[in-house]
């Protein structure tokens, strides 16, 4: 049996420009078929990432290798493996959509009527049809973008590296490119930086939250927002007013209550790794209280977003989960 | 290669979809016209060649051709497509040479076009077609010397405006190191070695040598060397701040 290559590796990354950190020591690997979503305050570091990724900046120190090529010794053959968007998707403003496109598949390699062919199976998923002789310095943001995304997937990249794809984009648009990366074959690489969270779990299988240039969290978006401590916690909104806290709070495994944005709505926290649900139900029974709404909260991504990313800032523990630790198990839940 | 070529393609390209190119070349044909036809006393000399039309030549490049080699990178840098060109599949040297090339060939195309001049002095009398073969050549290698130095400082500077002076700056010291003022400014006190020197790297002395219609090889490496360590400082220093 062939040793499985994990197709992305980095060890010890580290980037400073000047005095300024703004990668230190960051290792991980991302395997086949991972859809990586990029998480981090603004400045974290993750389109510097990115950028040592591609071959743009050298690190000041560590290795990056890419299905077994390293980036800082090979970088064309690495970067012949890669598409990649650059936050801002530049593009040369004074060139058509069409002559843009042809460019970089002839950069890509590409001659003759496979020009054409790669072309065009990317103008149709990405649906440029409408702007293909407009100069680009011409298009709307989100053309802009999209231009920019074809451009990266024109060779059919085995591993795909987009800075802030979505950003400026409709939300029919946001919908397609999610379709677009999910529709990626299984043996491919996609590493996307964002801020909509949403997006993390509409597409990734992993997220990894970077602060301060170190990763602070690291899971399958569930995982990460079983860090919440709105994990297993019961949101419920009431018809009419009554006095619901002291009553929650009463009640067995209940740890804290919280009074919601909405009137009439509390959030109930458990004590970690108890599950209230049956308890509020048989409360709201016997009290006959009519209820509007009544769930149970998976975990929210941007408390755990704001958790880490805060509490790294004051140099706390860092998180991090084991795909072996059961969410409950958890010790982020606070 | 194919990388090289591909570039190379793009960025001539790009010169015609902006005016800068119609603007370029006009204005190089009005002004090579007025100094060789006006200034240079083409009909009063009343001698058939284009000495008055070459000796303008260096001047006109010096304000012309920065103002070609000023996007060269300032524009890639500014813009983010540097970040695009850098991690395609391409090696420095293709995308350097690349561009410089487009930038060279455009120019060469604009020397081209001046080609009535060379008719006309063709049908006016019996001028030595060798001398001004070999003064075009010189020429053109001489506006490549100029596009490398501004190749070096547009990837210096994210602003056009200060590639094009600094680019014209330089190239002025290069043309001028060579100039009679200058030497004879330096040659009462310099030694030998240093008025040697200066119009060693001079760009006008190897212009004058080639344009006397004796091509001689020192001439030429002279500017190919110029235009290599250029294009080489241009690749240090892209290195160095292509991700400010
Ligand atoms: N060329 C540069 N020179 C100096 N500092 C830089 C340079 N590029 C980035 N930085 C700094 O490095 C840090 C990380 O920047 P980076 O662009 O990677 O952040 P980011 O995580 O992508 O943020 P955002 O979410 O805003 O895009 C920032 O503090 C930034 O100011
Ligand atoms: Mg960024």
């Amino acid at each position: 049996m062939e040793v499985p290559i994990t197709m992305i590796k980095i060890t010890n990354l580290k980037k400073r420009f000047g005095d300024l950190c703004a990668v230190s020591d960051l290792s991980f690997q991302v395997n086949p078929g991972e859809v990586l979503g990029f998480l981090g305050p603004n400045g974290a570091g993750k389109s510097t990432t990115m950028k040592m990724l591609t071959g743009f900046l050298s690190p000041s120190s560590g290795d990056i290798s890419i299905f077994g090529i390293n980036v800082a010794s090979k970088p064309l053959e690495a970067q012949r493996l890669i598409g990649y968007l650059p936050e801002g998707a530049p593009s040369y403003g004074d060139m058509t959509v069409l002559s843009f496109l042809k460019f970089i598949a002839a950069v890509r390699g590409y001659r003759g009527s496979d020009v054409d062919a790669r072309v065009e199976s990317v103008i149709n998923k990405i649906q440029l049809e409408k702007v293909l002789y407009q100069r680009i310095e011409t298009l709307s943001k989100g053309f802009k973008r999209r231009v920019g995304l074809a451009q990266a997937i024109i060779h059919d990249p085995k591993v795909l590296i987009l800075d802030e794809p979505t950003d400026g984009l409709d939300p029919n648009q946001k919908h397609q490119v999610r379709e677009l990366i999910k529709n990626l074959s299984k043996d491919k690489i996609v590493i996307i930086s964002t801020h909509i969270l949403e997006e993390v779990h509409a597409v990734c299988t992993r997220a990894l939250i970077i602060s301060s240039g170190t990763i602070v969290a690291d899971g399958s978006p569930d995982q990460l927002s079983a860090m919440s401590k709105y994990h297993q916690a019961v949101s419920l909104k009431l018809s009419q007013p009554c006095d619901a806290v002291s009553a929650l709070k009463a009640l067995a495994d209940v740890d804290s209550v919280a009074v919601g944005e909405e009137p009439n709505s509390y959030v109930v926290f458990p004590v970690p790794g108890k599950s209230i649900l049956k308890a509020v139900n048989q409360l709201l029974h016997d009290r006959d209280w009519q209820v509007e709404e009544l769930h149970v909260e998976k975990g929210r991504l941007d408390d755990v977003f704001r958790q880490v990313t805060l509490s790294s800032a004051h140099g706390q523990s860092q998180y991090k989960l084991d795909q072996s630790v059961k969410a409950e198990e958890s010790e982020g839940v606070v | 290669m194919n990388g090289l070529i591909v570039v190379l393609k793009r960025e001539l390209a790009a010169y015609f979809l902006t005016p800068l190119a119609y603007v370029f070349i006009v204005i190089f044909l009005i002004l090579s016209g007025i100094f060789t036809f006006y200034l240079g006393r083409f009909y009063e000399r009343g001698q058939a060649d284009l000495v008055s039309f070459f000796n303008f030549i260096p001047w006109l490049y010096l304000i012309l051709v920065p103002a070609v080699a000023m996007r060269l990178w300032s524009e890639e840098r500014r813009s983010g497509t540097i970040e695009l060109l850098m991690t395609l599949p391409l090696t420095l040297f293709e995308v350097i040479v690349g561009k410089f090339l487009a930038a060279w060939l455009f120019v060469g195309l604009a020397l081209l076009l001046t080609f009535p001049t060379w008719i006309t002095v063709n049908y006016l009398g019996q001028p030595d077609n060798g001398v001004i073969l070999a003064s075009y050549a010189g020429s053109w290698l001489m506006a490549g010397g100029f596009l490398a130095v501004g190749s070096c400082l547009s990837a210096a500077t994210k602003s056009q405006v200060v590639a094009f002076i600094m680019t014209l700056v330089i190239c002025f010291t290069f043309v001028a190191s060579g100039f009679p003022m200058v030497q004879d400014a330096f040659s009462h006190w310099a030694p030998v070695w240093v008025l040697d020197g200066l119009s060693v790297l001079s760009f006008l002395s190897h212009f004058d040598a080639i344009s006397r219609g004796v091509i001689e090889l020192r001439d030429i490496v002279y500017f190919l060397v110029m235009i290599g360590a250029w294009l080489m400082a241009t690749g240090i220093i892209l290195n160095m701040k292509k991700a400010d």
